[in-house]
């Protein structure tokens, strides 16, 4: 049993109890994203695998070793926080070799796996440099450097892009890909950015509340979503739901919203049939307008423009359908002016249905 | 059309600012600057309290010549330099050593945190009377409790010189050592989490957390802290003055309390301007040294 494990692990602060019971197996070498809402225990999860959290309950097994009691420094972790935390009365050299030093290492052994570090990330002309001298995405890089010196068998991060402008974060997003891919190490990744997850991660973890809601890769969770929370939060601009009733119609299902209907597809047939709901709540992802019919699933829709911004490669309308307001992505070509009411199309064969009681997706 | 814009000769707000730190100025001017000066031009001039200060006659650097030859104001720099070593070096470990230990949010922190600070609350004079009665050789607190719990004889611990100097370090050390404390906790608990959490993941122990990570990132206020300790050790007079008067002869005689005697006791005015003209400028040197070798305004303390 190798890889990240966490067994039915519970915690709580006080009678406050932020994470019920968690399970989950993380494979030797695999990039997992933890994402979620604010509060929802992604970051409380990864400072119980570093140690830094005890658990209230369960275990946590790191490369096929219990250590759920062991002191972080006896987990073979390293970790980037979000704050870079650096040493800021130390140079960067001294920053990336403290562990090393700590530990006891040979003097030459250091200097080698510093300046290896150093090297990979571009940081070889600011190793005397002290963190106050450096910008925000080299301080970054110097926090990575100080987990990669160690070599652990696990890497922790913990939001680390996030004090970063948006231009570097993007940036950064491919060094830490390709960084995965040269270290080969496993990686467990939290953030509140969707994006972030989606272009990282080899498996995603959603949680909400403490608790998880899906665990897959970015297609599975971004095509297949559990439920509306998974629907609305993976994809940007977010899923729009709206309450809408099944009905059969010249031997036809189809799902009728409050001014509106749109076929089934086929691929939602059988399960609509087999839940035997009659209420539903209807999932439109924005990216799935259009402005013209493209195969014979798109299904014309009538929409009334509120608003139209203009992105670039296709415009967000905030527009209303019937009695729903909801959100389209519709793509334009370089001479399109903001587009206006009239009739667009919507691929419904990438519609999705949810349970209105429980939110699971049918 | 020249539509280069002119700056306005004269806006009405720009002497605001200057109103609002004008009294400031005034204070400064009247109660530091003043002084200063005038100690400065007393120096090089013989008077007594009594005279009219334009009939005292200049001595030119009389005063400064007899200082250097003065076994007395060596004595007693002497004495000052041993209470500035034994007070500092020990209010500075302890009251380090305390801040790290209560730093933590431990149940009743905050109760002990409390009960640290209240010698700070004390008026240096009332302090040294509280401590006068209890260090008194018939009737003290000290002598009664030594003698019923460990048997030891009364001493006359303000009439010998060893014991009176070792008990204005004790007191002095009672009422400061909750200064450093109270600072440095301040300071620790300014530290960013997530940089000692760092450390905990690099594989610091308790001990290279506090003299690798925490110690050098409050250094600046360490500093501050020494700096100004080190300045009262040169300023403070009133604990002295009221447990022993300088004595048993001048074994607890602190500089500045040597240049109050020479001034009011003795009537050298001119002679005791001297001395604090020394004294001044041992306090900026030692000042100047300590901010140089680390300048607490120099090191930003963004991590």
């Amino acid at each position: 049993m190798t890889g990240v494990v966490l067994k039915n692990v519970s915690k709580s602060y006080g009678t406050v109890n932020i994470i019920p019971d968690l399970n989950l197996q993380i494979e030797e070498g695999e990039f997992v994203v933890f994402v979620g809402p604010s509060g929802c225990g992604k970051s409380t999860t990864l400072r119980m695998i570093a140690g830094l959290e005890k658990v209230t309950g369960g275990q946590i097994f790191i490369a096929g070793r219990d250590v759920t009691w062991e002191r972080p420094k006896a987990r073979d972790i390293a970790m980037v926080f979000q704050s870079y935390a650096l040493y800021p009365h130390m140079n960067v050299a001294d920053n990336m070799s403290f562990a090393l030093r700590l530990a006891g290492t040979d003097k030459s052994e250091i200097a080698s796996r510093v300046k290896l570090a150093a090297d990979m990330l571009e940081l070889t002309p600011y190793l005397d440099r002290k963190p106050r001298d450096l910008s925000g995405g080299q301080r970054q890089r110097v926090a990575m450097g100080r987990s990669i010196v160690r070599d652990a068998y696990c890497f922790l991060f913990d939001e680390p892009l996030s004090n970063l402008d948006a231009k570097l974060r993007a940036s950064m997003r491919t060094e830490l890909a390709l960084l995965h891919k040269k270290l080969d190490r496993t990686m467990i990744y939290v953030t509140h950015d969707q994006i972030e997850a989606m272009t990282m991660a080899d498996r995603i973890v959603i949680m909400k509340d403490g608790v998880v809601q899906q665990v897959g890769s970015p297609k599975d969770v971004y095509n297949t979503p559990v439920n509306t929370f998974v629907a609305t939060f993976i994809g940007s601009p977010s899923m729009t739901l709206v309450p809408a009733e099944l009905h059969e119609e010249a031997g036809q299902l189809k799902v009728k919203g409050q001014g509106f209907e749109l076929p089934l597809p086929d691929r939602l047939k059988q399960q609509a049939q087999a839940s035997g709901a009659k209420v539903v709540t209807l999932g439109l992802r924005p990216e799935h307008f259009s402005a013209e019919a493209r195969t014979q699933d798109f299904a014309p829709v009538e929409l009334t423009v509120k608003v139209a911004e203009y992105i670039g490669s296709s415009q967000y309308l905030a527009a209303e359908l019937g009695g729903a307001s909801l959100t389209a992505a519709v793509e334009v070509g370089p001479e399109a002016d903001l587009l206006s009411d009239g009739r667009y199309y919507f691929d419904t064969s990438r519609l999705y249905l949810f349970d209105p009681e429980t939110g699971a997706a049918l | 059309m020249s539509e280069i814009s002119q700056k306005p000769r004269f806006e009405p707000g720009a002497f605001t600012p200057y109103a609002f730190i004008m009294p400031a100025i005034v204070v400064m001017m009247g109660g530091l600057l003043y002084p200063v000066v005038m100690a400065f031009y007393l120096s090089f001039y013989d008077w007594e309290i009594g005279r009219k200060l334009a009939d005292a006659p200049f001595v030119s650097f009389d005063h400064f010549v007899r200082m250097v030859a003065d076994p007395q104001v060596w004595e007693v720099l002497w004495v000052t330099i041993r209470f500035g070593f034994w007070t500092i070096t020990i209010e500075m470990t302890l009251g380090v050593a305390l801040a790290l230990l209560l730093e933590k949010p431990i149940r009743g922190a905050s109760i002990f945190r409390t009960i640290f600070i209240l010698p700070l609350m004390v008026s240096p004079v009332v302090v040294g009377l509280i401590w006068r009665y209890l260090f008194d050789a018939r009737i003290g607190w000290i002598n009664y409790y030594l003698g019923v719990w460990f048997g030891i004889e009364p001493q006359v611990w303000l009439g010998d010189p060893q014991l009176a100097f070792f008990a204005i370090v004790f007191t002095d050390i009672w009422q400061w050592t909750p200064f450093i404390f109270i600072i440095v906790i301040a300071g620790l608990q300014a530290l960013p989490s997530e940089v000692v959490e760092a450390s905990t993941i690099d594989g610091a122990n308790w001990y290279q957390q506090i003299f690798l990570v925490k110690l050098p990132m409050i250094k600046s206020i360490l500093v501050i802290a020494l700096l100004m300790r080190l300045i009262d050790v040169f300023r403070g007079l009133e604990v002295m003055l009221i447990m022993t008067g300088g004595g048993p002869g001048r074994s607890t005689e602190l500089l500045s309390l040597h240049i109050y005697n020479r001034a009011f006791d003795t009537q050298q005015l001119g002679y005791a301007s001297a001395i604090s003209v020394l004294l001044i400028a041992i306090v900026f040197g030692i000042s100047t040294v300590i901010l140089t070798m680390a300048n607490p305004m120099k090191s930003k303390s963004d991590v």
